[in-house]
């Protein structure tokens, strides 16, 4: 694989962990219980350490000197290729945990597959990846359920969720020149193969929860591009000021 | 000033009542001892005890094993057990192993 694809490529899936991530940093200090306040930590810390290791892999291929801090941080929002579900604020509990179930799904199968890359960096990471990733889905389904077949309350605002959240789902599977090129040449995967399994855990996991999937057939698309919502800037402005203000500071 | 505040975070419910319900933990170490207590986590049900619990006790590799239990289900010893439960019977020196003398055939083992 050429080193032009190499690289969008490898961003695309460091920028979808890291602005998760960031995302879930923010409930630190602010979950419903203690305990599920340090399980929020647990998973943005994992998402961000592999954001770091991808990061630095995509400036190594990049090759113009960029490491992990540089291109989080000194990147603006039209340089960032997340989709664009994982930049919408965090919203409430129940928002932010049937995200990270619908997310964790699709990452689960892709870094399942990314662990045959013909990079064998890229290899390393999804291998590690996968076994954090088992758990992110396993709590996130299982408050999915919690909350979904739990009070009327619950179950409102987890539906509210998915009705919000669904039309976002279908960018992570649109496969681009980048993905192709990346598929072929045996280092990444076609993320349109993971809709299917993805959609049938999706589904089991739903019904237990008695949600029911909205019927949107427009789907949200734009981030692998650049082309963001408004929200992606704001929660730069916040994740890069320190280390904008202070170039090159250590800590 | 406390109680109106009280009254605000558990929007009038008694504090106990917000509550989830508690879970004791144990973990087994990884080199195989048997599980011990840790702590205590909230939880809504057993499995998300038992997430809750590897989540606050065992990320950093401590245990290859962990039970949770509802608090409610042990059965302890009260403080007022302790004379007739614990008291060590010193004056009983037979139920001390030293009381007895090894013979000298088996001390060579």
């Amino acid at each position: 694989m050429s080193t032009p694809s190499l690289f969008p490529y490898l961003l695309r899936l460091a920028d979808d962990r890291l602005v998760l991530g960031h995302r879930l940093s923010e409930w630190c200090g602010h979950g419903p219980i203690l305990e599920e306040d340090i399980a929020l930590a647990n998973v943005a810390l994992d998402l961000i350490g592999e954001a770091t290791l991808l990061l630095k892999l995509a400036g190594d291929a990049e090759g113009q000197g960029r490491n992990e801090d540089a291109l989080a941080y000194f990147r603006d929002s039209g340089d960032y290729r997340n989709a664009l579900l994982v930049e919408l604020p965090k919203g409430d509990f129940g928002f932010t945990i049937v995200r990270q179930f619908l997310f964790s799904a699709f990452a689960l199968l892709q870094m399942d597959a990314l662990q045959r890359s013909s990079n064998a960096m890229l290899a390393g990471i999804a291998a590690k990846a996968v076994k954090e990733i088992r758990y992110h889905v396993r709590h996130s389904a299982q408050w999915v359920v919690t909350l979904g077949d739990g009070t009327e309350e619950s179950h409102g605002r987890a539906q509210g969720a998915l009705d919000e959240l669904w039309r976002y789902t279908g960018e992570l599977f649109l496969a681009d020149a980048v993905d192709r090129d990346a598929a072929s040449s045996g280092v990444g995967v076609d993320p349109s193969t993971l809709i299917e399994p993805w959609r049938a855990q999706v589904d089991e996991i739903l019904t237990r929860a008695t949600l029911t999937v909205p019927s949107v057939t427009y789907m949200q698309r734009g981030g692998r591009d650049g082309r963001h919502t408004e929200h992606l800037g704001h929660m730069l402005a916040e994740m890069q000021i320190v280390a904008r203000s202070h170039p090159g500071a250590s800590w | 000033m406390a109680e109106s505040h009280e009254t605000s975070v558990t929007n009038g419910q008694t504090p106990g009542d917000s509550q989830w319900p508690l879970w004791e933990v144990f973990l087994q170490p990884p080199k195989g001892e048997a599980h011990e207590h840790a702590g205590s986590v909230h939880a809504v049900s057993a499995e998300q005890a038992l997430q809750n619990a590897r989540d606050v006790y065992a990320r950093r590799g401590e245990a290859v094993s962990i039970w949770v239990v509802p608090s409610a289900s042990i059965t302890a010893s009260t403080p007022e057990d302790m004379g007739p439960f614990f008291d060590p019977g010193n004056d009983k020196p037979y139920r001390h192993p030293q009381f007895y003398k090894v013979p000298r055939g088996v001390r060579v083992f």
